[in-house]
């Protein structure tokens, strides 16, 4: 209790534009004006065709409802501040780097080279310094995902140079 | 007598009965993995259903769910960390009972607990379902739009967190519904010029994203957290005395969780924190709770499970589902060409009764692995972090794959999951999304089919009695979290 109230207090002291309210507020307000904005160039179907109401109404509604209580939230926390959240780690710092590091891999490399890169890092990155374990995760592991994917599901993955190796 | 039959089915199928069984054990593996859970395993396992036939998948689905949400409670009590979020009230008690060298006792309480609040939910679900359905035949588009909001309204109001927040996320939710071609008009919208958006956005990568990344996310920033672990000697079963103690609060629990389960809100969190508050309320020694009351394991473990029986409720009656497993399970229905709804009841009662069979034999089978196997299922905590995360995304990116073979699925999944880290990290729980994801094409289509009957005139929909009634329990839920707060300041 005594913790939260100390970290409210901290938030207390920031300026404006630091605290958490404001920076989540900005973020979902700007993000839903560029996608209002986007309704716009939606097509507009003739009356003949349209049955009560126009596809681009229904997503304006909604992003406008959205807008109203986020400055509702705004508001609000203005009043009651919300608790200053603890800085990131690393380690999820370097988590998410993952994330894109097998986006590009997936992208250019391969699907599978992909996900085994990115089970070797995390694991490597949460601590795992065994060679068997990284091994277990990063290439044992994925193959027999595939492998069962394959067989059960019938699914064929798209093609990279691990896995054009595999179906030739 | 024909539908007890019907419901005995699954006994008479081995196939049925393999599925149940591989479906309760996994379900409790997931249930007692920390940051898994009934919801995530459902979705992950989603894919796999597509080759077995409609009853098997759903069968598989609802033993999971109803295992998996029982699942949570062994970790709760060993590691004081609830496996699934509906097992949190659980380590009130279920942890300083372990510390006291009761872990065997307090599992046994779970466990009993957990089966006759499941097993109560299945008669809820048997009972009132039917008598849903039958309702629901008087439902119109502007019915059930009304239901609809009725819903999101009822999540925001006794959901987690603050009701604006989950407004929000539930909008959100039926926003990204919208994406794609306008079931209408074929016109796109939010496409961006990509073509794989134009079928919409799928929601097997919205939930794994939404619930599996974003709890890996978490999960990297909690690598270096201990965790102290209770060893189990022996589960036991309760003695006369702690039955004497609990019988009331175990059925009081149960139709608590059960009511909780029917309203298309969060299903067992919510159930169970409203069941352990009223087993203190009610208990003669309310100051032993949050120190080891065994009232206390039994009010959150038997409301939580009667919350699976309730949640399948609305969603089988109504196409509403209950919580956030039973939007996967919904899916899987769809997935499987099943449409719930009245007509499900009339055309197909021996694949309903089925499903209602298959709850009911789920949760005594959880109860016999439950009570023989709790100390190898309390093993799989011992598994680090390390290693089983980075396994969960290779098969969560498989999984995602697989169902539409799309690479840009496994992005959005990865975007969602991000977007639920920092979602969960400010208060916004993901759970709405979801439902609102899931009813947002009901939401928009029942609205528009009302508005061309009602030629344009939206008053038109407060002159039929059922939507308006909705609409004004939509307001009461609405009203109530600031009547509550006022109440609370007021106390204070």
């Amino acid at each position: 209790m005594k913790n939260v109230q100390k970290s409210k207090r901290a938030n207390k002291s920031l300026p404006f534009f630091f605290k958490d309210e404001f920076k989540v507020s900005f973020v979902i307000i700007f993000v839903s004006i560029i996608l209002l904005i986007t309704t716009f160039t939606f097509d507009v179907v003739p009356p003949i065709l349209n049955r009560g109401i126009q596809p681009a109404t229904f997503p304006k509604a909604l992003l406008t409802l959205i807008i109203v209580m986020t400055l509702l939230i705004y508001y609000l926390a203005t009043k009651n501040p919300w608790k200053v959240q603890k800085k990131l780690p690393k380690s999820f710092i370097l988590t998410l780097s993952s994330f894109v590091i097998f986006l590009i891999i997936s992208k250019t490399l391969d699907f599978f080279l992909a996900i085994s890169a990115l089970s070797i890092f995390v694991s490597y990155c949460w601590g795992e310094k065994r060679i068997f374990y990284l091994l277990l995760v990063g290439i044992i592991f994925p193959v027999i995902v595939f492998i069962f994917f394959e067989t059960i599901l019938g699914l064929r993955f798209p093609p990279g140079i691990i896995t054009n190796i595999y179906y030739s | 007598m024909d539908n007890l039959l019907l419901m005995m089915a699954p006994l008479f199928s081995s196939k049925l009965l393999l599925v149940l069984f591989f479906g309760t054990l996994f379900g409790l593996i997931l249930g007692v993995l920390p940051g898994l859970g009934p919801t995530t395993g459902g979705a992950l396992i989603l894919p796999f259903t597509m080759t077995l036939d409609p009853l098997s998948a759903i069968v598989l689905l609802t033993s999971i769910y109803c295992a998996g949400t029982y699942g949570g409670a062994i970790t709760a009590v060993l590691i004081n960390t609830p496996g699934t979020p509906a097992a949190a009230a659980t380590c009130l008690d279920g942890y300083p009972l372990a510390q006291k060298g009761e872990a065997g006792r307090a599992l046994g309480m779970a466990t009993v607990s957990s089966t006759v609040g499941g097993i109560f939910s299945v008669i809820i679900l048997v009972f009132f379902a039917p008598i849903l359905a039958q309702l629901a035949y008087e439902f119109g588009q502007p019915e059930y739009f009304a239901l609809a909001i009725f819903g999101l309204t009822m999540l925001a109001s006794i959901g987690e967190g603050s009701p604006i927040k989950n407004l929000i996320a539930g909008a959100f939710g039926i926003l990204i519904s919208t994406v794609g071609k306008d079931f209408m008009t074929s016109i796109d919208r939010f496409t961006f010029g990509i073509n794989e958006l134009t079928e919409g956005i799928g929601f097997i990568p919205v939930v794994v994203g939404l619930f599996a990344m974003s709890e890996m996310l978490t999960q990297s920033t909690l690598i270096n957290q201990v965790f102290n672990r209770i060893a189990l000697k022996a589960i036991k079963l309760p003695s006369k005395d702690d039955y004497k103690k609990t019988w009331k609060t175990i059925l009081r629990s149960s139709g608590i969780g059960s009511f909780i389960g029917v309203l298309p809100a969060e299903g067992g969190t919510v159930a169970s924190l409203i069941g352990y508050s009223e087993a203190k309320r009610f208990s003669k020694k309310p100051e032993e709770f949050g120190k080891g009351s065994i009232e206390g394991i039994a009010g959150a473990e038997a409301a939580n499970n009667a919350a699976t029986g309730g949640a399948m409720v609305p969603t089988l009656a109504l196409g509403i589902p209950g919580s956030a497993t039973t939007a996967v399970i919904l899916t899987g229905l769809i997935i499987h060409g099943v449409r719930p709804g009245p007509d499900l009841f009339r055309e197909q009662p021996d694949f309903l009764y089925g499903i209602f069979g298959a709850m009911l034999i789920a949760n005594i089978l959880f109860f016999i692995f439950g009570f023989f196997g709790a100390k190898i299922f309390a093993r799989i905590t011992l598994v680090p972090n390390k290693i089983l995360w980075p396994m969960i995304f290779a098969v969560s990116v498989c999984g995602t794959y697989s169902l539409n073979q799309s690479i840009i699925d496994v992005w959005i999944m990865l975007f969602f999951g991000v977007l639920g880290f920092f979602m969960r990290r400010y208060g916004f729980s993901v759970v709405p999304v979801i439902i609102g994801l899931i009813l947002g094409e009901l939401v928009e289509g029942t609205l528009r089919q009302s508005l061309v009957i009602f030629d344009g005139n939206w008053l038109m929909f407060f002159t039929r009695p059922i939507a308006l009634t909705f609409f004004i329990l939509s307001l009461i839920a609405l009203a109530f979290p600031l009547i509550r707060s006022k109440k609370i300041n007021k106390k204070l």
